[in-house]
C-alpha cells in the first residue's frame, strides 16, 4: 500500500525570499522593457552605430496601418502586435518595443520606468545578499545546492529522467537533482553577477571603476546588449522552472513554496524513518 | 478515492491557472495605477539617494575613460533641443555668437562674464569621452573647453554655495520656460566638468549646443545642458521653476542622473 508523508520542504526564510525575488524580477523585466522602449535598438561596442544595430524594433506605416518590424542582424521580421508596434491598453496601435501588458508602466513613461527599475533592483540585490548569507549560515547552500561527487556521476541519469519527464516522488524528491542544482547555481553565481555588472556598466558615474569590465565585454553598448541577453536567459530559466513545477506536480510544489509542506510517497516499511527533513 | 482525486486535481490546476492569469492582469493594471500615484513614485525614488551614495562611494572622484581619436563617432547625435527659437538666442546666432557672454552669478565672490574669446584664451581641456543618453544610446566626441573648476576659482565660491545651476537659452517644451539643470559642487568641480565651446576640433554646431554647453562626464545627457548662458551658484534649487533642479527632473526624472 502506498503511504504518503508530509514534510517541511522549504523553510520560511527561503519561501519569503523566493517570492520577493519573483516580485522584483517581474518589476524589473517590465520596467526594463519600458526603458528599452525609449531607444529600442541594441549595439555592440562602446558607442552606438546607429546605421547598423545588432537588433532593433521599428514601427513603419505600411498599407495604411502601423506595422512592427524587428530586425536582427541582416534579417527583418514582421512582429506586429508583439514587438515594434503593439496595441496599447485602449486597443490603439502604437509604436512600442513590447505589448503594454509586458511593460511597467504600460504606456510610454521612461522616468517612471527608471524609478521602478532602480527601486526593485535595490530590493532584489538586498534580497539576494540576505539569501546568500542565510544560505551559507543555514548550510542550505552547502547541503542542498552544492554539487556533490555523486551529483556529477548522476548527470547522465538525470538527463534521461528529464527527457522521459520522469520525476522522483519518494525520498529522492526531497533533494535537488543535479541538473536542477546546476541550473540554480548557474543563475545565482553566473547570470546574477552578469546582469548586475552589465547594469552598473551602463552608469557614466561608474565608468571610472567599471572601465576594465566594460572593456572586457566589448564596451558600454555591448554591456547594455548583454544586460538584455542576461534578462532573456532569466526568462528562459523561469519558463523551464515553471514547466518543471508542472511536471513535478504543481499543487504539491506550489504548496511547498507557500506553506513549506510537501507530500512525498514513502515505501512500505520505511514509514518509521521519521527523520527531520529540515 | 483516486477517482475523486483526479477531477479535484484538475479543478485545482485550473483554479491555480485562473488565479494566476487574473493576478497578473490585476498586477499590471495595478502597476499603472501605482505609477500615477505621487506617493508611490516617492517610495520608488528612495532608490535615487541609494544610487548616488553607493555609486559615489564606489567610484570616488575617478575620471571616466577617455578614448583615442579613432573611436570618435562619425556624427555626434543631437537630442532634445537642436535648433532653439527663443528671441535672445536667434539674435545671438544672427551675430555669429559674437555678443555671447557666459555669466557666473549667485553665490560667487565676484560675478563675472566671459566672452567666447576670453574663454578660448584660458587654459583649455580637451577630452574624448562617451556621451550616454538616458534613452540608452552612446556617442563618442572630442570636447574642448574650460574646466568649470577654473572658472569658479576665478570668481570665488561663497561658503554657502552647494549647487551649480546652469541656465540655458532653449525652450524645449515651447511654453515660455527655459531649459536648466543643476549639479552639486562635487560634480561642478570635477576635472572633467568643462564649459565646452568645441566639438571634434570645430566650434560647437547649433544642434550640439552652440556656442557653449556643459560636459559633466559622469552624468547622463540630460544633466549636461546645451546653450548655457549663466552658471549660478545656489544653496538650494527648490524655488526655481518646478523645484526639482532641472527641466527633466521637473517632469519626473531623477536629479542624480548618474545611471
Amino acid at each position: 500500500m502506498i503511504q504518503w508523508r508530509t514534510v517541511l520542504r522549504h523553510r520560511w526564510p527561503l519561501r519569503l525570499m523566493h517570492w520577493i525575488n519573483l516580485a522584483c524580477m517581474l518589476a524589473m523585466v517590465g520596467s526594463g522593457l519600458q526603458i528599452l522602449n525609449a531607444h529600442p535598438a541594441l549595439y555592440w561596442g562602446e558607442a552606438s552605430n546607429f546605421a547598423a544595430p545588432l537588433a532593433s524594433a521599428k514601427a513603419v506605416q505600411r498599407g495604411g496601418e502601423l506595422r512592427g518590424i524587428t530586425q536582427v542582424g541582416g534579417t527583418s521580421f514582421d512582429t506586429t502586435g508583439v514587438v515594434g508596434a503593439t496595441n496599447n491598453s485602449s486597443g490603439v496601435r502604437v509604436r512600442a518595443v513590447a505589448p503594454s501588458w509586458a511593460m511597467i508602466p504600460g504606456s510610454r513613461n521612461l522616468a517612471a520606468g527608471r524609478a521602478w527599475h532602480f527601486f526593485f533592483a535595490w530590493t532584489w540585490v538586498i534580497n539576494g545578499v540576505v539569501y546568500l548569507l542565510w544560505s551559507l549560515g543555514s548550510r542550505h547552500l552547502q547541503r542542498d545546492l552544492a554539487m556533490q561527487r555523486h551529483d556529477w556521476r548522476a548527470i547522465p541519469k538525470s538527463i534521461l529522467d528529464h527527457l522521459r519527464f520522469r520525476h522522483p516522488v519518494g525520498e529522492e524528491a526531497m533533494r535537488y537533482n543535479p541538473l536542477q542544482k546546476l541550473a540554480y547555481l548557474g543563475v545565482i553565481f553566473g547570470l546574477t553577477p552578469v546582469i548586475v555588472l552589465t547594469g552598473l556598466s551602463m552608469s557614466p558615474q561608474m565608468d571610472g571603476v567599471m572601465g576594465g569590465f566594460i572593456e572586457l565585454v566589448g564596451g558600454r553598448q555591448s554591456a547594455r546588449t548583454l544586460h538584455f541577453v542576461a534578462m532573456s536567459a532569466f526568462l528562459l530559466f523561469a519558463a523551464v522552472h515553471i514547466l518543471m513545477v508542472f511536471y513535478a506536480g504543481p499543487i504539491n510544489e506550489m504548496r511547498s513554496m507557500f506553506s513549506g509542506r510537501f507530500r512525498i510517497r514513502t515505501d512500505p516499511g520505511s514509514h518509521n524513518r521519521e527523520s527531520g527533513n529540515e | 478515492m483516486s477517482d475523486l482525486l483526479v477531477p479535484r486535481r484538475r479543478f485545482l490546476r485550473m483554479a491555480v491557472a485562473g488565479v494566476g492569469a487574473g493576478a497578473s492582469a490585476g498586477l499590471l493594471t495595478g502597476c499603472d495605477a501605482l505609477s500615477r500615484r505621487e506617493s508611490f513614485l516617492d517610495v520608488l525614488s528612495a532608490a535615487e539617494p541609494l544610487n548616488r551614495t553607493a555609486q559615489r562611494f564606489l567610484s570616488g572622484d575617478r575620471l571616466v575613460r577617455e578614448y583615442p581619436a579613432s573611436m570618435i563617432s562619425p556624427s555626434f547625435r543631437p537630442n532634445g533641443s537642436i535648433n532653439p527659437k527663443t528671441p535672445e538666442y536667434l539674435a545671438l546666432k544672427a551675430g555669429g555668437f559674437a555678443g555671447y557672454q557666459l555669466r557666473l552669478r549667485g553665490l560667487v565672490e565676484r560675478p563675472m562674464e566671459f566672452t567666447l574669446d576670453a574663454l578660448r584664451a584660458l587654459s583649455a581641456r580637451t577630452q574624448i569621452t562617451r556621451h550616454d543618453c538616458v534613452e540608452g544610446w552612446s556617442a563618442i566626441g572630442q570636447w574642448t573647453g574650460v574646466p568649470l573648476a577654473h572658472l569658479l576659482s576665478l570668481s570665488g565660491i561663497q561658503p554657502a554655495a552647494k549647487y551649480a545651476v546652469f541656465h540655458c537659452f532653449d525652450d524645449l517644451s515651447n511654453n515660455g520656460g527655459r531649459y536648466y539643470e543643476s549639479v552639486d559642487l562635487r560634480d561642478a568641480l570635477h576635472p572633467q566638468t568643462i564649459a565646452a565651446y568645441a566639438l571634434n576640433g570645430s566650434p560647437l554646431p547649433v544642434a550640439n549646443g552652440a556656442p557653449l554647453r556643459m560636459r559633466i562626464e559622469r552624468k547622463l545627457g540630460y544633466k549636461q545642458p546645451k546653450y548655457v548662458h549663466t552658471v549660478e551658484l545656489v544653496d538650494s534649487y527648490a524655488r526655481m521653476a518646478g523645484g526639482q533642479g532641472g527641466y527633466w527632473e521637473d517632469q519626473g526624472y531623477d536629479w542624480y542622473g548618474g545611471i
